[in-house]
C-alpha cells in the first residue's frame, strides 16, 4: 500500500512541478523582465546619470543573479538628449515593441513628466531617479510612477533653511528655464518666505547655457544676499565658475547651489567649490556597504557614484525583489508590493514608497571640504546634518496628488 | 508613366505598412514626407529656398495641440485649426519675404521663423522647453477611437494622401507650369506679362499650409507639440530629405523622407554618428547626386526609352 | 536701474559683440568677395576652439605625443589649420559648384556643418568641456569701478578689435586687397591682367575660415568648448551680416559690435527677448533697406 502511495506521491509531485513553471512563465509578460534606462547620455546631465546609470543597472541585475524565476532579465538603454519628445517617443516604442516592463533614470524633468504620463496610460512602472520636479508626485502624480531619490521640495528644506538661518534673507534666482528649474525655484522661494526671507528677483536662463555672466551681474545688482542657482549639472558648474571669475562671492554675496552632484564638485575642484552647502540623498562613504559598492562602481565607470546613479542600483534591485516576491511582473501587483516594502540597502535605510509615488527617506545637508581637508580624489564632502524624511518630503496629508487627496 | 508606377507603389506600401512596421514610426515618416513635399513645391518648383519652414511645421502643432487639449476640439477640427493658422501665418510671411530675392529671401524666412521660435519658447500656453504635452488622440467623427494604432494610422495616411494630392495638383496645373517658368527665368516670365510676385506668394502660401497640415497631424500622432519642431534645424532636416529624394520631382520628397527617417531610426544607437552620416549624404548629394534618388530613377527611365 | 548696471551689461554686450564682429567679418569677406554663403562658418569657429582644446589637453591621451600646445601657440597655429581646411573645401568641393545655383554652395556648407558637429559630438559632451589653457598672464580680474571684469575678457575684446580693423584696412586700403576686390568684380578681366584669380579665391575662403578659427581659440577660455557652440551663433551672425550689408566689411564689424551692445542692453530691460531682438531688426532692415545699413545693392 505504501508503495502505491509513494508512487502516487511521486507522480503528484512530478505533475505539480511540471505545472509550476507553466504558471510562473505565464506570470512574466513575454517570459522575461526587461528594464529600460532612459537618460541624457551626451549633454548637460550626462555625468550625473548617463552611462553611469546603465552601469549601475547592470550591476544590480548581476548582483541579483541575472535571472528571476529562471527567466532572463534584460536591459535596454537610450539617450533622450534632454528632449521630451524624443524621450516620450523612445519610451513609447520601448513599451509598444520592445516589451519593456520598467523604465528608470529619466533625468530632466520635462522628459520625466512626459514619459511618466505616457507610462501611466500604458500601465508601465517608472522609477524616476534623476529628475527633480515635485509635479511627478503632486499635480501630475501617477499610480505607476515612483520618484525615488530626491525632489525639489526636499532640496530647499535642507539648503535654503540653513542659508536663511545664517543670514541669507534676500534671494535672487537664476533659473533653468524648464519644468525642473521652475519647480525648484518655486519650492525654494516658498521655504525662504516661510522663514521670513524674501525673493527679490528672478532671471530665466535656457537649459545648457554656456555664459552666465550677464545673469550673474543682474543677480549682483539686485542687492540680494543669496544667489539661488535653480539649475543643475553643467549649468550649475558653469554658473559657479563664472561667479568666481567675476568675483561675485568676494564682493559679498553667497551662492546657493540648489542641486549639486558629486561629479559637479569634482569638476569644479575644491578651490572653487569649497564651502558650498547643498542637500543630497547619498554620500558614497555613508556606510560600509555603500563604500564597498561605490568602489566597485568606480572601477567600472571611472568615477564615484552620484546619488542618482546609486539610486538606479537600489531602484532596480528593489524592483527585481518585488517581482520575485510576487512571482509576476504585472504592473499593479508589483507596484502594490513596492508600496508595502520597507527599503533597506546600501543606498537607503527605512525607505517607504508612498501612495503618490514619492520614496520617503532621510536626506543630508553636506558641505564641500576645503582642499586641505580632502584626503583623496573623491573625498570631497562633509555631512553637516541629517534631514528626516517627514521634514524633507511632502506628507500624505498635504500632497496635491489626486490619488491620495 | 513613372509617376503612375510610383503612385501605385506608394499607395500599396502605405496601405500595408502598419502590418510590417511599427505604426507610430510610419506615421512619423508620413508627416515628414508631407512636410518635405510642401517644401519641395517651393524649392523644387518655384525655386525659392525657405529656411524657416519649421515655423509652420512646429507652429501648427502648438495650435492643434492647444485647441484639442484645452478647448476639446475633435482631432479633425484641431488639425484644421492648425492648418488654418499656417495659412494665415504663411500669407504674412510670404507677403514680407517675397519682396526679396534669392539669398535675401532665405534670410527673411529664417529671421521670421526665429521670431516664431521665440514666441513658442516664451508664450505660456506652449510650455516652453517642456512642450505641449498630453494632447488627446480623440475620436474621429465622434466614434472612431484614435487611440487605436491602426485607426490612427489610416487617418494619418488619408491626410497624407490629401496633402500630397494638393501638391500634385498644384504642380501639374497651368499654375505649376508658370511657377517652373518663373524658376527657370524670372525676368522672361515677367516680360511675358505674368504677375510673378503673385505666383510666388501663392506657391509660398500653399507650401506653408501643407507644411502646417503635416505638423498639426504629427502633434496628434505623438500627442506632443515639441519646441524642436519649430527649430531651424528641423528646416535643415527637411532640406536634406528633399535633396536626397529628388528636388523638383513629385515623389522625391516622399522617398527622401523615408530614407532619411529610416536611416536616423536604425542608426539611433550610434549617437552622433547619425549626424555625421547624414551630413556626408548631404555633401555627396550636393556634389554628385543632385537629382536625388527619384531624379536618377527618372533619368534612367527616360534613357531606357531611347 | 543704476548706471553701473547699464555699463556692466554694455561691457558684456561688447564682449559678445566683438565675436559677432569677427565672425560676421569672415562671413562678409567670403560673401562679399566670393558670393558664397558659408554655412559652415559656425562649425569652423567650433573647430578652432576644439583644436585649441585638443592641442592643450588631449595630444598625449589621443596620439601619445607628449606636447602641449599652449594658448599663444594656438592663436597662431589653429587659424592656419582651419584655413587649410578651408583651402581643401574650396578647392575640391566648392569650386565645382560655382556654375550652379548659389544654394548648392549653401547646402554643401550646411552638410559640412553636420559632419563636423556630429564628429565632435561623439567625443565631447554636447553641453561643453572647459578649456584649461587660459594663460596665467591673463588670469585674474580688473577692477573697473562699476564691476570686476576678468582680464582675459578684456584681452579678448582688444585683440578682436585689432584683428577686425586690421582686416578691414588690408582689404580696403592695400594693393593686395584691391586686387582681391577686382578679382571678384570682374574675374575675367582681372585674370587677363595676369592675376591668378582662382588662387585668390581659394586664399580668400581660407582667410575667412581662419578668422572663424581664430575666434574659436579666443572663445575657448571664456565659454566651454562645445560641439554646438557654433550652431546657434551662426544664425545670429547671418543676421548681423544681413543688417550690416552683405558685401560690406566695415558694415559687418560695426553691426556686430552694435548688435552685441543692443543684445546686452536688452538683457537689462527685457531678458527673454535678448536673443530675438536681432531678428526683429533683421526683418526691418530687409524690408526697408535690403542692401543693409552699409551695403551696396548687388
Amino acid at each position: 500500500m505504501f508503495k502505491h502511495l509513494k508512487q502516487g506521491l511521486v507522480v503528484a509531485v512530478a505533475a505539480a512541478s511540471l505545472t509550476l513553471p507553466l504558471t510562473a512563465a505565464g506570470a512574466l509578460s513575454d517570459d522575461k523582465v526587461k528594464i529600460g534606462v532612459l537618460s541624457d547620455m551626451s549633454g548637460v546631465y550626462k555625468s550625473l546619470e548617463g552611462p553611469g546609470a546603465v552601469i549601475a543597472a547592470e550591476m544590480a541585475i548581476e548582483d541579483f543573479g541575472g535571472s528571476v524565476m529562471g527567466k532572463s532579465i534584460e536591459l535596454i538603454s537610450a539617450d533622450h538628449q534632454n528632449k521630451p519628445d524624443i524621450g516620450a517617443s523612445t519610451a513609447r516604442e520601448w513599451i509598444d515593441t520592445k516589451e519593456v516592463d520598467m523604465i528608470t533614470a529619466l533625468d530632466n524633468s520635462s522628459v520625466a513628466l512626459s514619459v511618466q504620463g505616457l507610462a501611466k496610460d500604458k500601465k508601465i512602472i517608472t522609477m524616476n531617479t534623476g529628475a527633480g520636479s515635485t509635479a511627478l508626485t503632486e499635480e501630475q502624480c501617477s499610480p505607476y510612477g515612483i520618484h525615488y531619490v530626491y525632489d525639489t521640495h526636499a532640496l530647499p528644506v535642507g539648503t535654503a533653511t540653513a542659508m536663511v538661518k545664517n543670514g541669507g534673507k534676500k534671494w535672487f534666482f537664476i533659473t533653468a528655464d524648464y519644468a525642473f528649474g521652475h519647480s525648484l525655484r518655486d519650492n525654494t522661494g516658498a521655504v525662504v518666505e516661510s522663514m521670513g526671507g524674501s525673493v527679490v528677483g528672478n532671471v530665466n536662463a535656457p537649459l545648457s547655457t554656456n555664459d552666465f555672466s550677464s545673469y550673474l551681474l543682474q543677480a549682483q545688482s539686485s542687492g540680494a544676499d543669496v544667489i539661488g542657482l535653480a539649475n543643475a549639472g553643467q549649468d550649475t558648474v558653469n554658473a559657479i565658475k563664472q561667479a568666481n571669475q567675476f568675483r561675485i562671492v568676494q564682493s559679498g554675496q553667497k551662492l546657493a547651489g540648489m542641486l549639486v552632484f558629486l561629479t559637479d564638485v569634482h569638476s569644479m575642484g575644491l578651490d572653487i567649490a569649497q564651502g558650498l552647502q547643498f542637500t543630497t540623498a547619498f554620500v558614497w562613504n555613508q556606510n560600509e556597504e555603500s563604500t564597498a559598492w561605490s568602489n566597485r562602481f568606480n572601477e567600472r565607470h571611472g568615477a564615484m557614484p552620484t546619488m542618482v546613479q546609486a539610486g538606479v542600483y537600489s531602484a532596480v534591485t528593489n524592483y527585481l525583489n518585488a517581482v520575485k516576491e510576487t512571482g509576476t511582473d504585472d504592473t499593479e501587483t508589483v507596484r502594490a508590493k513596492l508600496g508595502e516594502m520597507t527599503l533597506n540597502d546600501m543606498f537607503v535605510k527605512g525607505g517607504k514608497i508612498a501612495p503618490n509615488g514619492s520614496m520617503l527617506h532621510d536626506m543630508y545637508l553636506v558641505e564641500v571640504k576645503k582642499p586641505s581637508e580632502s584626503k583623496s580624489e573623491w573625498d570631497l564632502l562633509n555631512v553637516i546634518s541629517k534631514i528626516p524624511a517627514d521634514q524633507a518630503y511632502i506628507s500624505m496629508a498635504d500632497t496635491k496628488c489626486s490619488l491620495v487627496n | 508613366m513613372t509617376n503612375r508606377i510610383l503612385f501605385i507603389l506608394m499607395l500599396v506600401a502605405g496601405l500595408t505598412a502598419p502590418f510590417f512596421a511599427y505604426p507610430v514610426f510610419v506615421m512619423d515618416l508620413l508627416c515628414f514626407a508631407l512636410f518635405a513635399c510642401a517644401f519641395n513645391l517651393l524649392l523644387g518648383y518655384a525655386g525659392l529656398l525657405s529656411f524657416g519652414h519649421a515655423a509652420f511645421f512646429g507652429g501648427a502643432a502648438y495650435i492643434t495641440g492647444y485647441v484639442t487639449k484645452e478647448w476639446g476640439f475633435s482631432p479633425l477640427l484641431g488639425i484644421l485649426a492648425g492648418t488654418g493658422f499656417t495659412l494665415v501665418l504663411g500669407s504674412i510671411f510670404g507677403f514680407l519675404a517675397i519682396r526679396r530675392q534669392g539669398i535675401y529671401f532665405a534670410m527673411v524666412t529664417l529671421a521670421l521663423a526665429q521670431i516664431i521660435y521665440f514666441l513658442a519658447l516664451q508664450m505660456p500656453f506652449t510650455g516652453g522647453e517642456n512642450g505641449l504635452q498630453g494632447i488627446p488622440r480623440g475620436e474621429l467623427f465622434g466614434f472612431i477611437d484614435l487611440n487605436n494604432s491602426l485607426a490612427m494610422y489610416y487617418f494619418v495616411f488619408a491626410i497624407f494622401l490629401i496633402g500630397f494630392g494638393i501638391i500634385y495638383r498644384t504642380i501639374y496645373s497651368p499654375f505649376g507650369v508658370v511657377l517652373e517658368a518663373i524658376r527657370e527665368n524670372e525676368s522672361r516670365a515677367l516680360s511675358l506679362g505674368y504677375d510673378v510676385d503673385r505666383f510666388k506668394l501663392l506657391a509660398f502660401i500653399i507650401s506653408a499650409t501643407v507644411a502646417g497640415l503635416a505638423g498639426a497631424t504629427k502633434a496628434i500622432v505623438f500627442q506632443f507639440a515639441a519646441l524642436t519642431n519649430a527649430h531651424w534645424q528641423t528646416s535643415g532636416e527637411v532640406i536634406l530629405m528633399t535633396l536626397v529624394g529628388g528636388l523638383g520631382t513629385v515623389f522625391g520628397p516622399v522617398v527622401g523622407a523615408i530614407t532619411v527617417g529610416a536611416l536616423s531610426h536604425e542608426l539611433s544607437s550610434f549617437g552622433s554618428w547619425v549626424q555625421v552620416i547624414l551630413g556626408t549624404i548631404f555633401v555627396v548629394c550636393v556634389m554628385v547626386f543632385r537629382r536625388g534618388i527619384v531624379g536618377e530613377i527618372q533619368r534612367l527611365a527616360t534613357r531606357k526609352k531611347d | 536701474m543704476s548706471i553701473q548696471v547699464i555699463l556692466a551689461q554694455a561691457l558684456l554686450g561688447l564682449n559678445v559683440g566683438v565675436f559677432y564682429a569677427m565672425l560676421s567679418l569672415g562671413l562678409a569677406v567670403i560673401f562679399g568677395l566670393l558670393n558664397i554663403i558659408n554655412f559652415a562658418h559656425g562649425a569652423m569657429y567650433m573647430l578652432g576652439a576644439f583644436l585649441a582644446l585638443i592641442g592643450y589637453s588631449f595630444l598625449e591621451q589621443w596620439f601619445g605625443v607628449s606636447v602641449q600646445i599652449g594658448f599663444w601657440a594656438s592663436l597662431v597655429l589653429v587659424p592656419l589649420l582651419v584655413g587649410l581646411l578651408g583651402v581643401l573645401i574650396e578647392r575640391f568641393l566648392l569650386r565645382r559648384l560655382y556654375e550652379l545655383d548659389h544654394i548648392y554652395g549653401l547646402l554643401l556648407t550646411f552638410g559640412i556643418t553636420l559632419i563636423l558637429q556630429g564628429l565632435f559630438s561623439n567625443y565631447f559632451n554636447v553641453s561643453g568641456t572647459p578649456y584649461p589653457g587660459q594663460p596665467e598672464s591673463l588670469s585674474g580680474v580688473m577692477n573697473l569701478g562699476f564691476m570686476y571684469f576678468p582680464t582675459y575678457r578684456l584681452f579678448a575684446i582688444v585683440f578682436s578689435l585689432v584683428v577686425c580693423f586690421a582686416t578691414w584696412f588690408f582689404i580696403e586700403h592695400t594693393k593686395l586687397g584691391s586686387r582681391l576686390r577686382a578679382g571678384v568684380e570682374n574675374p575675367d578681366l582681372t585674370q587677363a591682367f595676369g592675376l591668378n584669380v582662382p588662387l585668390m579665391i581659394t586664399l580668400t575662403f581660407a582667410f575667412g575660415a581662419g578668422l572663424a578659427g581664430l575666434a574659436g581659440v579666443l572663445a575657448a577660455p571664456m565659454y566651454s568648448v562645445s560641439p554646438l557652440m557654433g550652431a546657434d551663433l551662426i544664425i545670429v551672425v547671418f543676421a548681423v551680416v544681413v543688417i550690416g550689408g552683405m558685401g560690406s566689411i566695415m558694415g559687418a564689424i560695426l553691426s556686430g559690435l552694435a548688435l552685441g551692445l543692443i543684445e546686452g542692453l536688452t538683457k537689462v530691460f527685457y531678458p527673454p527677448a535678448a536673443s530675438t531682438v536681432i531678428f526683429f531688426l533683421m526683418v526691418l532692415v530687409l524690408l526697408f533697406r535690403p542692401a543693409g545699413l552699409f551695403g551696396k545693392e548687388k
